[in-house]
């Protein structure tokens, strides 16, 4: 691990003081499940580190007057599975349980998830991320098929934002010169230049909290399909937000996971269940649409099946119909 | 289709945000001043430095860098060894220990951030008297090479205190922070079957 200097601000105003200090290149520090890993690689070398588990409003989950839920970037994942509120978002509840880590639901955090850095194994030797010739030659089992024509091959890590995208999530940003609110869908960008990352904040820009939309009616679940019971990550996932008008669904959103650099939105796939009763074929249906696009690399392609698979299971499981194991 | 993103209303989240809002008292209430100033720089550590870490019982004073791991300064000067350094990024769950209760991976966090913690190792558990969960493993023969067997205690210890009554399945669940490379899980799951009340049945 390179040196640097530690910073453990009491305030946000703090925070992003320590974030932004000139010529000062800083990282912020949650949890540490992805941070510790990337710093003694060296595949990240800030002069400064700083900690935000000690800000107090961080760590807050906060019903807002308009029943919109608000929680704060640095509230930990078994805090999540806690809170009373989170009962009605049952799609992020699947996420968290599906990081099925004590270790990680104690110490992560959900915006050091929401922004975990890309697991491509390329990336994590030497924090090239945009190496796409090199993706293509070697070992691209885990790798993107969709949004995946660009030197960017890598997946999105995270598990719980297509949830919140679906949910049409919004996310509240502070640096220095004040607080910005972006789609928590604009958090994350395909990189095609050297100087871009996969996700779209500034220097010393620090992500405060996440307000998601009042549960209300939507229903919503995440279905990840995984190698085994252990902890790595899904070879895909998806997740799905239903509103229905009686027995049929008026709205939704599907939004894929592990197949593309960002949380990959399929939208065509949630236009099919518009108008519709959810059943095992509708859902097949919207699973299908949804990879219709994919582009798989040269080892793949399983990947199509079970991206397709996880859209299936995710609608029926949001519609409330279990579908069995794996 | 209608996109809830674009309908919620920004704006509207923006106002109720703001409302009753812990983050902005505390961001409108910083003012100036030197013992503003004074108490900031102490928030910030450039070199090493002289902390305390409260593990096992009792405060230890240390000299750390802002990078040494909870891990390394347990093991290489406090002389704690029970936690293990396999994995760099906690994957293991070798490294595994209690802060203020909760299961977390030494490797993963840095000691500085430690400070006012509760710090439990697994020597906390075994070193004089071996507890029920140690005495547990050896019964049932729950290990091998030994070297992931105290992240597991500690892991254990941690599971047991939320799930005293859990099913066989939730210990399996409960234990996927940990890896064993001898493969001696379903010996520490028998151990663990042997904890919970109810027999693994719930």
């Amino acid at each position: 691990m390179k040196s640097f200097e530690y910073a453990e601000p009491r305030t946000e105003e703090e925070a992003v003081e320590f974030l932004q200090d000139a010529g000062t290149t800083a990282v912020v520090l949650a949890g540490g499940t992805d941070l510790m890993g990337l710093l003694k690689k060296m595949v990240v070398t800030p002069d400064r580190v700083v900690n935000i588990m000690e800000v107090d409003s961080l760590k807050e989950i906060r019903l807002l007057p308009d029943g919109s839920l608000a929680i704060g970037s640095a509230v930990t994942l078994d805090e999540l599975l806690a809170d009373p509120h989170l009962a009605d978002y049952g799609g992020i509840l699947d996420a968290v349980h599906g990081i099925n880590s004590m270790q990680l639901q104690s110490q992560g955090t959900l915006g050091g998830e929401v922004l975990r850095r890309p697991q491509c194994w390329y990336f994590r030797r030497d924090g090239e991320l945009l190496d796409g010739r090199r993706v293509i030659e070697g070992d691209n089992r885990y790798h993107a098929i969709l949004g995946n024509q660009g030197p960017a091959k890598f997946v999105s890590a995270s598990r719980i934002a297509p949830c919140l995208i679906a949910l049409g999530a919004q996310a509240r940003l502070r640096c220095a010169e004040g607080e910005r609110w972006c789609d928590v869908a604009d958090l994350f960008q395909i990189p095609r230049r050297a100087d871009q990352q996969e996700n779209t904040l500034a220097p010393g820009e620090l992500v405060t909290h996440f307000v998601l939309p009042p549960a209300g009616a939507l229903q919503s679940a995440t279905y990840e399909v995984r190698h085994g019971a252990g902890p790595d990550m899904p070879l895909a996932a998806a997740a799905a937000v239903l509103e229905f008008s009686g027995q049929r669904v008026k709205e939704a959103q599907v939004v894929m996971g592990q197949v593309a650099p960002i949380p990959w939105r399929a939208d065509a796939a949630a236009e099919v269940l518009v108008g519709h009763r959810v059943d095992e074929r509708l859902a097949a249906e919207a699973g299908r649409v949804a990879v219709a696009q994919a582009t798989p690399l040269s080892h793949n392609e399983y990947k199509v099946q079970l991206a397709q698979t996880a859209v299936r299971r995710a609608v029926l499981r949001a519609a409330g119909l279990e579908t069995g194991g794996f | 289709m209608k996109d809830p993103g674009k309908s919620s209303g920004m704006h509207f989240h923006r106002r109720a945000f703001l409302q009753g809002s812990g983050a902005v008292a505390a961001a409108t209430a910083i003012s100036g001043g030197a013992a503003e100033a004074a108490s900031r720089a102490s928030r910030l550590v450039r070199s090493k430095t002289q902390i305390t870490l409260h593990v096992n019982g009792s405060d230890h004073q240390v000299a750390v860098e802002p990078r040494d791991t909870l891990l390394d300064v347990l093991r290489y000067q406090l002389d704690l060894t029970a936690a293990k350094p396999v994995s760099s990024d906690g994957s293991s769950g070798a490294s595994t220990v209690l802060v203020d209760g909760k299961p977390m991976t030494a490797s993963t966090l840095l000691a500085i951030a430690c400070r006012g913690k509760k710090i439990e190792t697994c020597e906390s558990v075994s070193s004089h008297h071996p507890d029920r969960i140690c005495r547990t493993f050896v019964k049932h023969d729950s290990l091998q090479c030994g070297f992931c067997t105290p992240g597991f205690v500690v892991a254990v210890r941690a599971f047991l205190k939320r799930h005293p009554d859990a099913t066989r399945e939730q210990i399996r669940q409960g234990l996927n922070g940990n890896l064993c490379r001898c493969g001696t899980y379903a010996d520490m799951i028998e151990a663990v079957v042997d904890l919970v009340k109810g027999g693994g049945n719930g």
